[in-house]
């Protein structure tokens, strides 16, 4: 079997971002440290810079999103790359052309980059493994697989608020099950080396064992949240909810909703994170929501720096 | 060849730009050599703006060739641009290509009213007309060898020659 990360080429370059799983360190820093530098041209009054000039950019995206696509096109447009936004859902899938065929029929246009969202886990890797070796993809959220970008940001917002990774206390809460942002973010964290990563949810909402991805497994807040430095909130998906894993949002919300009380019960410096779109009175109360420990629209920001560092290190690096 | 002494060439450079007694002037810095520079310069000239610095890994015209830097550093231009009257410090001006970025980035900041350029050494070279107004010393480099300033622990400044094959760039 051929051992090498799809993602890396033969020099350890990251060619395509599909995971944060697998990914060296010295990866997740670089696009880290790259990202700084993009805050500060997103803070100008010319928020734009020519690194992509002349670069094509296709949003694929076969599953709505406004968020994504919309910082991943921000991001883009800010490095000045052209960026062609679709919407496969109403198109060429419902006239039955193939995952493949429509990504053939975009590189003959001359594409530079896929950002790629699709229901299914894996469409992401299955592009990247098919496409011309000077085309980049780039993972924009594949099933409950994995959301690496987001991880990302969600990695760059802790290290601008709580600078160090080896001293944290991390917990991530809400529904393990569905989220492909929990598996990216556990992978990311454990990279950068958070000492303790806690999962909190009910059994129903976590896969079977979890343990294995070195997280320590809490059933209640109560217990899961003592000394807690980052609290990572994740949206309750009621659209990939089948059967009975919830007896209803109210009672959700009794044990996992985090009210300000709950949320005193980590350190009192503790940051609230969410990837967004909040279900509020659900996962989290307003009051934390709106409150001066949430860092919820800072990530939104940051999101934008940490996508155009992973397409312009992507864009940069040879095949 | 024997290089000239960093430290004496900047007392040089830093005398020309004082007898010109340009008013109201902002450094701006290029990293990493230009930055040291325009450091000691602030201080030696006391100069009122604060000290602006440049990375122009972003504006390079060899991105498609050479991709990222590792280390991009952030740019950081604390005063206000439109209508100051910049001096861009480099410490070795070869092609002029790092010039014409820092330029270009610059605009993106604001409308400069003026914007001259000094530099430690000027090697020749040039392939786009670029011209500094101050100079430590010109110095005739071959082409396939690399010119550096580094900077020790006591912030003493030194040059240093390489082949362009090895590793340091």
């Amino acid at each position: 079997m051929n051992s090498r990360n799809p993602q890396l080429n033969e020099n350890g370059a990251l060619q395509h971002l599909l995971t944060t799983e697998g990914l060296p360190v010295s990866v997740l820093l670089h696009i880290l440290d790259t990202a700084e530098s993009f805050v500060g041209v997103t803070e100008r009054d010319v928020k734009k810079i020519p690194l992509l000039r002349g670069k094509s950019i296709f949003n694929l995206f076969f599953e709505p999103s406004t968020r994504t696509r919309t910082t991943f096109e921000i991001a883009a447009k800010r490095l000045s790359a052209d960026v062609i936004n679709l919407n496969i859902a109403v198109s060429s899938e419902s006239k039955g052309e193939t995952l493949l065929d429509t990504v053939n029929n975009l590189s003959a246009m001359n594409a530079d980059m896929f950002v790629v969202r699709h229901a299914q886990s894996g469409a992401a890797h299955l592009i990247a493994k098919h496409v011309r070796s000077d085309i980049r993809v780039i993972n924009a959220g594949d099933g409950s697989h994995a959301h690496p970008t987001q991880a990302l940001l969600d990695m760059f917002t802790i290290r601008r608020y709580k600078r160090e990774f080896r001293n944290l206390r991390v917990a991530i809460i809400g529904d393990i099950l569905h989220s492909r942002v929990a598996r990216s973010q556990i992978h990311a964290l454990t990279t950068l080396g958070v000492p303790e990563v806690r999962v909190i949810a009910p059994k129903t909402l976590l896969p079977k064992m979890v343990e294995r991805l070195g997280v320590h497994v809490y059933h209640t807040m109560e217990k899961g949240l003592k000394d807690i430095d980052v609290l990572m909130m994740l949206r309750l998906q009621n659209e990939r909810m089948t059967g009975a894993n919830l007896p209803s949002f109210e009672e959700y919300f009794k044990y996992y909703g985090l009210t300000p009380e709950k949320l005193s019960l980590a350190r009192r410096d503790a940051i609230v994170m969410h990837p967004g779109p909040m279900n509020r009175g659900v996962e989290i109360d307003s009051a934390v929501a709106d409150g001066k420990q949430s860092v919820i629209l800072p990530q939104v920001t940051f999101g934008i720096a940490v996508r155009m560092a992973v397409m312009s290190i992507l864009a940069g690096n040879q095949t | 060849m024997q290089l000239p002494d960093a430290e004496e060439l900047f007392q040089i450079l830093a005398k020309k730009i004082r007898s010109a007694g340009i008013q109201n002037i902002a450094l701006v810095g290029i990293h990493t050599g230009g930055v040291w520079l325009a450091q000691r310069l602030h201080q030696e000239l006391d100069i009122q703006h604060p000290l602006g610095m440049l990375d122009v890994s972003f504006y390079r015209d060899d991105f498609d060739k050479r991709g990222l830097h590792a280390q991009v550093k952030p740019s950081e231009i604390p005063f206000d641009v439109e209508k100051s009257n910049i001096l861009l410090v480099d410490d070795v001006l070869y092609t002029g290509r790092t010039i014409r970025a820092a330029i270009n980035e610059l605009f993106d900041y604001g409308r400069p009213g003026r914007i001259s350029l000094a530099a430690l050494i000027d090697r020749g070279g040039r392939q786009l007309p670029i011209t500094p107004q101050y100079v430590g010393a010109k110095l005739k480099i071959p082409d396939n060898q690399m010119l550096e300033l580094q900077r020790d622990d006591n912030d003493k400044l030194s040059l240093k020659i390489y082949d362009k094959t090895s590793n340091h760039e």
